[in-house]
């Protein structure tokens, strides 16, 4: 297809409603627009009067996916306002239901959403029936996550357990004995899904990316870091302001983010694993090292591995936090609100996710603001997708499409989240 | 979830917040007080993975959903899921990325379907944030229980 459009109208295998479109004139790529047309969902404003504690129930119900991502950044950044810190098992138990929703979150992506792209499928559905053991084990792993996420949230989905200084209600140990056991299985499970997608198919796509994403010293991230970058940005969360800065598209009902001065850049699992890849676990860095990975990933398609070891990783790091738990003597910590401003960033699923409230005397937030990972990446997506198109032109439509649909998949877009944000249009002159 | 099969499984699907959307939700309380001791009667949420552990074990099933095909708000559809696929494009899109429509096709390919799976699907009006049925839902919300009382 040397001139002409793509459009898709209603990507499928995203989270929300979104659409491509690209224009094509000439045997070159003219326009690229990831269109997010879900509707505005305010929930910056809704924030505004509300109580700091009612922050993380409030925000978790941006996203089904990955709600302990917002009640985790929606946490730190009170505590951060508020000069509190979290530590000890009550911070090891913040990670441990972050494993869950990650285990949760990349399994379903893996094998439902983007599996299918790679083994020439419709859909999970269809694929099903051709490789069923693959299927059953994907639900299996998911419902591992889901059991972590059950336990220590309240509920699988929107969990209600977390707040401001810890939780509701601490988990019981023989509970967690109980997940312990699921959890093993899981990991075995997690390493032969590592295995696995090293098998598949990857075409010859390198880019030259800016990763963006927490680091820690000791750990890999979940909960807390500085945010740093392979080409030498390193901030706290409350500098993000000052280095992000987001645009407005007219075609997208999602904000652009990018670095100041520096342009797109790229979060999630392929950051967060090429800035850390040293502080995986001994298992999933060797499960990554033979799986052909290197201690760095620009390969967007092979995002699917990267996944497949952070799933391996989150069950070894919630083995080992249940391993060395003791039962804290409260479940959370006081709280004593101020006024200040105060900022949370966290690792969601999908990569960083930033959460910035100002509080006043009463404890009642009278600013908002919420970067979630999508929308950071947007500006990279059609970034790739400016490269990658080229390469295929030669392609019938039809399969030049579903080409740039798996390649949007790469990045697993939430586009819930990003709206403030898929369908695929590609158009020829 | 394990229950004999001589007790049907219903489950009542949708959204509170939004709308005509909380239809097979309002059936389900319904059919909860009215079959005690006859009935294992669950609320849920629709995510697809969820669903199809929710039913595992379960031989007769009737899932009660809010549907949008375009016809009348309030019309009533009955399907034979265990006999045929759902009109896919019909059932609201999950934004847990599979839906009950998805669910179903999936426990099939993985020869997980119940044995009997029945699905009333009542066609919404209004699917936007906020609690309420519309008056032609909310007047079917009892023909659906009636239909559902005699099915289980």
């Amino acid at each position: 297809m040397k001139t002409g459009t793509i459009k898709v109208d209603y990507l499928a295998r995203v989270e929300g409603e979104g659409a491509l479109y690209i224009k094509v004139k000439g045997g070159k790529v003219d326009d690229v627009r990831l269109r997010i047309f879900e509707p505005p969902r305010f929930f910056e404003a809704f924030l505004r009067g509300r109580h700091y504690s009612e922050a993380p129930d409030i925000t978790s119900r941006i996203c089904g996916i990955c709600p302990v991502a917002y009640q985790m950044s929606a946490v730190h950044a009170m505590e951060d306002a508020f000069g509190v810190e979290v530590d000890g098992q009550l911070r090891a138990l913040r990670r441990l239901v972050y494993c869950g929703e990650w285990i949760e979150s990349h399994s379903l992506h893996i094998f439902m959403l983007h599996a299918p792209d790679f083994l020439g499928y419709e859909d999970a559905f269809e694929m099903a029936k051709d490789h069923r053991a693959v299927v059953e084990r994907g639900l299996r792993l998911k419902k591992a996550g889901n059991e972590i996420m059950a336990l220590l949230g309240g509920r699988e989905i929107h969990p209600i357990n977390v707040r401001v200084g810890g939780f509701y209600k601490l988990p019981a140990s023989r509970e967690l004995l109980g997940l312990a056991e699921a959890l093993k299985r899981a990991r075995d499970e997690a390493l032969e899904t590592v295995r696995w997608t090293a098998t598949l198919d990857f075409p010859d796509f390198e880019q030259d990316y800016e990763f963006v994403a927490l680091s820690h010293p000791d750990e890999y991230p979940f909960n807390e870091g500085r945010i740093t970058s392979n080409k030498g940005l390193d901030i706290a969360p409350s500098e993000f302001d000052e280095h992000v800065i987001e645009e407005q598209a007219p075609y997208s009902n999602a904000l652009h983010a990018m670095l100041k001065g520096r342009g797109a850049y790229l979060a999630g699992p392929m950051a967060r694993y090429s800035l850390n890849f040293d502080k995986l676990s001994a298992l999933a860095q060797q499960a990554a090292r033979e799986a052909g990975l290197s201690s760095e990933c620009r390969n967007p398609f092979r995002s699917v591995i990267v996944r497949s070891v952070e799933v391996l990783y989150a069950c070894d790091e919630a083995l080992r936090i249940i391993d060395e738990y003791e039962a804290p003597d409260r479940a959370a910590v006081e709280i004593v609100p101020r006024a200040g401003v105060g900022y949370g960033c966290t690792e969601a699923p999908r990569g960083l996710l930033y959460h910035r409230y100002r509080i006043d005397e009463q404890g009642l937030i009278t600013d908002a603001k919420i970067v979630p990972p999508t929308s950071q990446n947007q500006k990279r997506i059609e970034a790739d997708l400016r490269q990658f198109v080229p390469h295929y032109l030669d392609l019938p439509k039809e399969q030049l499409t579903r080409r740039c649909e798996q390649a949007v998949r790469n990045y697993d877009p939430c586009i819930s989240c990003a709206t403030h944000f898929l369908r695929l249009e590609i158009e020829r002159e | 979830m394990s229950q004999p099969h001589s007790f049907p499984l219903i489950i009542g699907i949708g959204n509170e917040y939004r709308g005509d959307d909380a239809a097979g939700l309002i059936v389900a309380r319904r059919l909860k007080e009215l079959l005690a001791d006859s009935a294992i009667v669950i609320e849920h949420n629709g995510d697809g993975a969820a669903l199809m552990e929710a039913w595992r074990g379960a031989e007769t099933v009737i899932i009660i959903d809010a549907m949008m095909s375009g016809v009348a708000p309030g019309t009533i559809h009955r399907f034979d899921a265990s006999a045929q696929p759902l009109p896919k494009s019909s059932f609201r899109c999950s934004t847990h990325a599979f839906s009950v429509a998805g669910a179903i096709e999936l426990a099939r390919a993985l020869c997980e379907l119940p044995r009997s799976l029945i699905v009333y699907g009542i066609e919404g009006k209004n699917f936007a944030a906020g609690i309420g049925l519309s008056s032609d839902v909310e007047r079917a919300v009892g023909e659906a229980v009636r239909l559902a009382l005699k099915e289980a």
